[in-house]
């Protein structure tokens, strides 16, 4: 029996919306931590079961939690509710209250010293925690963990969250001066792990660029020459290109497809070089981007009309799919508004399931979630009134 | 015996209800208070101070007899009365909005 699982975070709680394989008729569950920001859900492709979600407050900071049994109970790693009280933990050793402890890596074995990164104003500023944007659980091990930061870094578990390690390398790029934030802050919001190399891994970076690393995270190297951006000093910079978004097909990781600040771009060469591929776009400018489970050539973008009016051309709610890899897009509209519609689709907010045809599933900031089970070609709201939606992620349960 | 009063977000997180009750060892200040608070429940580390340099997280705030004592220095000596429980020491998110 295949089932659906949508793992929707939002401006005020967490929400996960369930199906049978038909994806006619869907149950809502929710709000989980009810009135806190849940910038990102995600299960472990290893143990579907086992999810993980980052859960912040500009009061209170960031939690991170874990459900063992698919989103039923919750708890923060190291430090469940009624324990005992006391530190280490008696089973594993490790420190408790610590699975919210995101300290950048300054040591002198290992680590950078807090460098400086680009303020809006040119100025130079020390990095500075505020949140985690994005959760990338390893593909076959669930008690490990990467997490995408603000300000821009990465870090990672390899004990299902207790505590958080950074992979210093990347902060301390040469280049990490010339990082800037956008305009949602400097944040590392998407990580790729590649399913045929275990040491290599993609980022991106708001408004750095992207990166990759061959050696499991130690280096790391820009990946952006064929990136054009108007609208800084030097448009073909080596890196301060606000990228959205990156995303690549398992069967060919070496192929990805990016949505920038504007232009969607493709490389077939791990980000060697891009090229454009915005086509017939009614605007290139836009924030997710998604590939079809089954057609690696097929590629989904949610255009939206600027970077200052952040809703869709024309007040029409439009999903454009390109079968041939990018350059030619077609307008998906059937059961989505066509009038007078003006939210955004953030850039952790459309994904897709395994099943065929494959299902495509977008949240909006009005909070809607819209999912269409054809691939695309019809479209219907799962749900029409959550809080604004942050991020989509999708499992397909077997 | 120390009554401690959590915003709602951190009641919830801490899974308690109304106040949180404490024994502290010798005098009683702020740091004194978080720290045992921490203790009892560990999950509250890092919502009211920061993990790395212990200071104040800049939207709480530390009420005792009426009193803002949020800027006060984390060693100083709270009033009797929340020393000896007929206070409670209030923990408070800054009014910014919902």
């Amino acid at each position: 029996m295949t089932a659906v699982r949508i793992l929707v975070g939002t401006r005020k709680g967490a929400f996960i919306l369930g199906a049978d394989g038909k994806r006619t008729s869907w149950n809502v569950s929710g709000p989980l931590f009810p009135g806190w920001e849940v910038y990102h859900v995600k299960g472990s492709p290893a143990d579907p079961d086992c999810l993980y979600a980052s859960q912040s407050s500009g009061w209170f900071g960031q939690i991170i939690q874990r459900s063992n049994d698919g989103g039923r109970t919750w708890e923060q790693p190291g430090s469940p509710a009624g324990v005992d009280p006391g530190a280490p933990d008696e089973a594993t050793g490790l420190p408790r209250g610590e699975s919210n402890k995101f300290v950048y890596d300054t040591s002198h074995e290992h680590g950078r010293p807090l460098t400086t990164h680009q303020w809006y104003d040119g100025t130079q500023r020390p990095w500075e925690f505020k949140r985690v944007w994005h959760l990338e659980p390893s593909l076959d091990d669930p008690e490990t963990v990467y997490a995408g930061v603000e300000d821009a870094a990465l870090f990672r578990t390899t004990d299902g969250c207790r505590t958080w390690h950074e992979l210093p390398g990347l902060r301390g790029h040469e280049s990490g001066p010339r990082w800037q934030p956008g305009a949602g802050g400097m944040c590392l919001h998407t990580i790729l792990l590649d399913p045929r190399d275990s040491e290599r891994m993609y980022v991106a970076i708001s408004a750095a660029g992207a990166f990759r690393t061959d050696d499991g995270g130690t280096t790391w190297r820009p990946i952006n020459r064929g990136l054009k951006s108007l609208y800084i000093p030097e448009p073909e910079a080596e890196v301060g290109h606000c990228v959205h978004r990156i995303v690549l097909h398992p069967s060919r990781p070496q192929v990805l497809f990016m949505q920038k600040h504007w232009d969607v771009m493709r490389s077939d060469d791990a980000g060697g070089t891009w090229r454009e591929v915005s086509g017939n776009l009614p605007s290139d400018f836009g924030f997710p981007i998604c590939v079809h489970a089954h057609e690696p050539e097929t590629v989904y973008v949610v255009p939206i009309k600027s970077d200052s009016e952040h809703y869709p051309p024309e007040g029409k709610l439009r999903v454009y799919r390109s079968r041939t890899g990018g350059d030619q897009w077609q307008p998906l509209t059937r059961g989505l508004p066509q009038q007078d519609c003006y939210v955004n689709v953030l850039r952790d907010a459309m994904a897709v399931d395994e099943l065929d045809p494959c299902g495509v599933y977008f949240g909006t900031t009005g909070g809607q979630v819209y999912g269409s089970a054809d691939g695309g070609d019809s479209w219907a709201p799962i749900v029409r009134d959550l809080p604004a939606v942050l991020s989509v992620e999708v499992q397909t349960l077997t | 015996m120390i009554r401690v009063i959590l915003p709602p977000h951190l009641r919830s997180l801490a899974g308690v209800e109304s106040e949180v009750t404490l024994t502290v060892d010798g005098t009683v200040t702020q740091r004194s208070i978080l720290d045992a608070l921490e203790a009892r429940h560990p999950m509250l580390r890092g919502t009211m101070r920061d993990h790395a340099t212990q200071q104040r997280r800049p939207l709480i705030r530390f009420f005792a007899c009426q009193e803002d004592v949020s800027q006060l220095p984390a060693d100083a000596p709270l009033p009797e009365e929340i020393a000896s429980g007929n206070e409670p020491f209030l923990v408070v998110g800054a009014i910014a909005g919902g």
